[in-house]
């Protein structure tokens, strides 16, 4: 890239690359740099469940907007990002939980999203390996699986992309600077029209004061048992628990790979900042995948390991100018969703440099939501 | 799923030459002793079927050394896993097994190291120490055909067991040109244990073609292999066979070490002189720490062993013997190092990762293991990157990506690790991944 670029990306995880994709097709050209290969962040640490979400309108509206944009994408999508449109499977243990699935359903219904809800024999005939005696649970249709690294490096260097977006992996950033340009780690200043944070967790330490903390989840992968499960399994279960956003947390989660692996999760810790696993936490994190699916303890693992989410205090990320400089763009803290909301998030980029209506409406996103003091320059 | 838990003063894994000196001698000398192994057998690769049926007599006095020690043999345990400081967690036929350790002996060993080449997943392509394993264990090679290529002194030892099992050697194919091979030989004198050895084992073979400075270039065959195109560098030629046994020596198991964190140099263990690793209370022995045979290994066990005892006079005695198997290791190395023409073997659609089945081309443009490992699965499937990983090591100098337990794959289940009747789950969390 002879000129200088019109935006410099930080960061070539999902993230990242969503951004620089939106931006390219929209003429612009686009420097993403990384210090390490595509997609090695979180990106390569986490599931790839493409879901629809309800926690809040603002995570509804951006996770369904999002899934819609993968599902245009993917028939374009290579083999090697595994896309499976699995569609989830929620599951209730009980009639308290059994609720919770009925006003889903109807939420969603209510929105267009497909959903079916199955009485406790249909989950058992859909999913044989869960134990018996499920009060039912809620099939939303159209939820999707994708491999992380491999989407990544699609949105990246597919054909149509690749003469204005360059790549530039093992380089480190040392800064962001309030021009729109950065300062590599060797001092060499990169000038651009804007500069996107697409750091993830550690978005950070190129912003200073920004409320983004590590949360730290634990996953295990099994060698191929295709058929197992059928669909990416989740628990309601959490519902009865005291959910504080603080303790460490374990969730029922497991994933049908198209390999035929089987990936189970899920876990939550704040204030481990190591990638090493937690013993006890993997153990807890598995005990209730059992509870669940007393079949998987045989299953063949193959390995585990840890990553860190990009977590914010309210549970929504981070979209839109920083309030240090209009010229610096924030794209971060999408916490557990960000392979699903990667593709939103690159879409209200582009909306917003080009100047286009957005594709929802972005206040709920906007860094200027978290006041002044949250994101301000130490 | 049964759990057991023990402790002891001193754990050693492995048990070849290396893992069985260690644990004697150190059991010798009071302290309690445990030796793991994931095999059924005393013994190691190098000695395997020792046990049950003797055959060398050092192997013998090893065995019965440490029979007689006092250390514990904890056999079939594969171990997966160090979750805390002082903890291994082994798998078992009964079981998961927790062990609790003040120091630690590391006796892995090595593994052949196979390289890609056009053909070499067809059936009947094997490595020939597994195939010397298979036909020990009863696998039938009586009037077979086997070539014998790669590189290495296993492979004369694994063509000479091979006939007396009845199979039948039209060559022994070693890459290694002859000068440096009658270097290596000429320098022998020095180890007359290794001479005898050599001369009788030629004296037996004599009729199996042994041929320095040629390698395959490729394996043919329709359903399996038929045939296998050799080649000098300049020239090639085809030679028929049923089985095509290729290995390329040996690359050491340094899985478990590193999960553990000891420090590597050149793809070693790095130790002191007391074959301590960089980890406080873990020691690592033999092929770990170079390819230097079992007698070595046997040297460095017992300095190892002797040094967690507190016996570090009696260890410093053995320096001298172990300086003179490090020379002989050392010349092994430069006798057999790997011609760089294999490097070009593998064509663009010669698979390298047999488990996920990625080609040479899908991986070449990759920065590292780990790039290759995300963006081609490389080294993503059960073998853990064992196979794929020492081969794009040679090939495209990468170093080996970062480790992850389980170092084995084990059942899921294994990989709990409180106890069984500990606190229930509580604090469940969002439902997101
Ligand atoms: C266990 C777990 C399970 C998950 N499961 C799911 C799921 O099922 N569905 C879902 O939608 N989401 C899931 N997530 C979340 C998802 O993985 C993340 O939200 C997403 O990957 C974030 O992408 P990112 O591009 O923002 O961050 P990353 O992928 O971390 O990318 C940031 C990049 O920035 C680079 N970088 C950082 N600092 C610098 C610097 N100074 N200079 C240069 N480069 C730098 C890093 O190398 C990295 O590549 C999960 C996360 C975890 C941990």
């Amino acid at each position: 890239m002879s000129a200088a670029p019109d935006i410099v990306i930080v960061g070539a995880g999902i993230v990242g690359a969503a951004c620089a994709r939106e931006c390219a097709r929209a003429g612009l050209r686009v420097l993403v740099l990384d210090r390490g290969p595509i997609g090695g962040g979180t990106t390569a640490a986490g599931m790839g469940h493409i879901v629809v979400m309800d926690d809040s309108p603002a995570q509804f509206a951006l996770t369904a907007c999002s899934r819609r944009l993968w599902q245009e994408l993917a028939p374009e999508l290579p083999a090697a990002v595994e896309y499976d449109p699995c569609g989830t499977l929620w599951v209730a243990a009980d009639e308290q939980e059994m609720a919770e699935v009925h006003r889903k359903a109807a939420f969603y219904r209510e929105r267009g999203v497909r959903v079916e809800v199955l009485e406790g024999d249909d989950v058992a005939a859909a999913e044989p390996a869960l134990r018996p005696g499920m009060a039912g649970g809620l099939r939303v249709v159209d939820d999707a699986v994708v491999y992380p690294p491999a989407a990544a490096q699609h949105l990246l260097e597919s054909q149509e992309n690749t003469r204005r977006i360059e790549v530039r992996p093992g380089v480190t950033v040392a800064a962001v600077n309030e021009d729109g340009g950065v300062t590599l780690a060797d001092g060499t200043r990169v000038r651009a029209g804007l500069a996107v944070n697409a750091a993830g967790p550690w978005s950070p330490l190129l912003a200073p004061g920004l409320p983004v903390r590590k949360r730290k989840g634990h996953l295990v992968i099994t060698d191929r048992h295709p058929g197992f499960v059928h669909h990416q399994i989740v628990e309601l279960g959490y519902l009865k628990s005291a959910h504080a956003v603080t303790a460490d947390s374990v969730a029922f989660n497991i994933q049908p790979r198209k390999t035929g692996q089987m990936l189970i999760g899920s876990s939550r810790q704040f204030g481990a900042e190591g990638t090493e696993i937690n013993s006890d936490i993997l153990d807890r994190m598995l005990r209730r995948a059992f509870e669940y699916l007393p079949g998987l303890g045989r299953l063949s693992a193959i390995r585990a390991w840890a990553g860190h989410r990009a977590a914010t205090p309210d549970k929504l990320p981070l979209i839109g100018p920083s309030l240090v400089s209009d010229r610096i763009w924030l794209a971060t803290g999408h916490e557990g969703l960000g392979i699903t909301t990667s593709l939103v998030t690159g879409r209200l980029l582009a909306d917003h440099v080009l100047g286009r209506a957005p594709a929802i409406p972005v206040e709920p996103y906007l860094p200027a939501r978290l006041g002044k003091g949250a994101t301000l320059h130490a | 799923m049964n759990s057991a838990r023990l402790s002891f003063d001193l754990v050693v894994v492995g048990a070849g030459p290396g893992g069985l000196a260690a644990a004697s001698v150190a059991a010798e000398r009071g302290g309690s002793v445990a030796l793991l192994d994931n095999s059924p057998w005393l013994g190691g690769q190098i000695w395997r079927g020792e046990q049950a049926r003797p055959a060398v007599p050092r192997a013998r006095q090893w065995i019965e050394r440490f029979l007689a020690s006092g250390a514990r043999a904890v056999m079939q345990a594969s171990v997966f896993a160090s979750p805390d400081r002082g903890v291994l967690l082994a798998e078992t036929p009964a079981g998961r097994l927790t062990v609790r350790f003040k120091q630690l002996i590391l006796a892995t060993g090595a593994r052949e190291l196979f390289l890609p080449f056009p053909g070499w997943t067809l059936p009947g392509v094997v490595g020939p120490g597994g195939l010397e394993a298979m036909v020990k264990a009863g696998w039938p090679v009586a009037g077979r055909r086997v070539v014998v290529a790669g590189s290495g002194p296993l492979l004369v030892a694994v063509a000479d067991g091979l006939r007396r099992y009845g199979a039948r050697i039209p060559l022994i194919a070693e890459q290694a040109p002859q000068v440096r091979l009658a270097r290596f030989a000429t320098g022998l004198w020095r180890y007359p244990e290794k001479l005898s050895q050599a001369v009788a084992m030629k004296a037996r073979l004599l009729g199996i073609p042994y041929r320095a400075g040629i390698w395959p270039r490729r394996a043919e065959g329709r359903e399996r292999v038929e045939r296998v195109v050799l080649t000098d560098g300049k020239r090639s030629w085809t030679v028929e066979c049923d089985l095509l046994a290729c290995g390329w020596n040996l690359v050491p198991n340094t899985e478990l070490p590193r999960l553990l964190g000891c420090a590597l140099a050149g793809g070693f263990v790095r130790v002191d002189e007391f074959q301590r690793s960089s980890v406080a209370g873990v020691f690592c022995v033999g092929e770990l720490t170079a390819i230097a045979g079992g007698d070595a290994a046997l040297v460095q066990g017992q300095i190892a062993g002797l040094s967690a005892a507190g016996a570090a006079g009696a260890a410093r005695e053995l320096f001298a013997e172990r300086w003179r198997w490090h020379r002989f290791g050392a010349a092994l190395t430069r006798a057999f190092a790997l011609r760089p023409e294999l490097r070009a073997l593998a064509g663009r659609e010669t698979v390298v990762c047999r488990c996920e089945d990625v080609s040479r081309e899908a991986v070449e443009r990759c920065r590292d293991a780990r790039e290759a490992k995300l963006h081609s699965r490389c080294g993503m499937g059960p073998c853990q990157g064992r196979i794929c990983g020492a081969a794009t090591q040679f090939l495209f100098g990468w170093e080996s990506d970062s480790i992850r337990p389980p170092v084995f794959p084990v059942r899921v289940e294994s990989l709990l690790t409180a106890s069984e009747h500990s606190k229930p789950v509580s604090n469940l969390s969002d439902p997101t991944p």
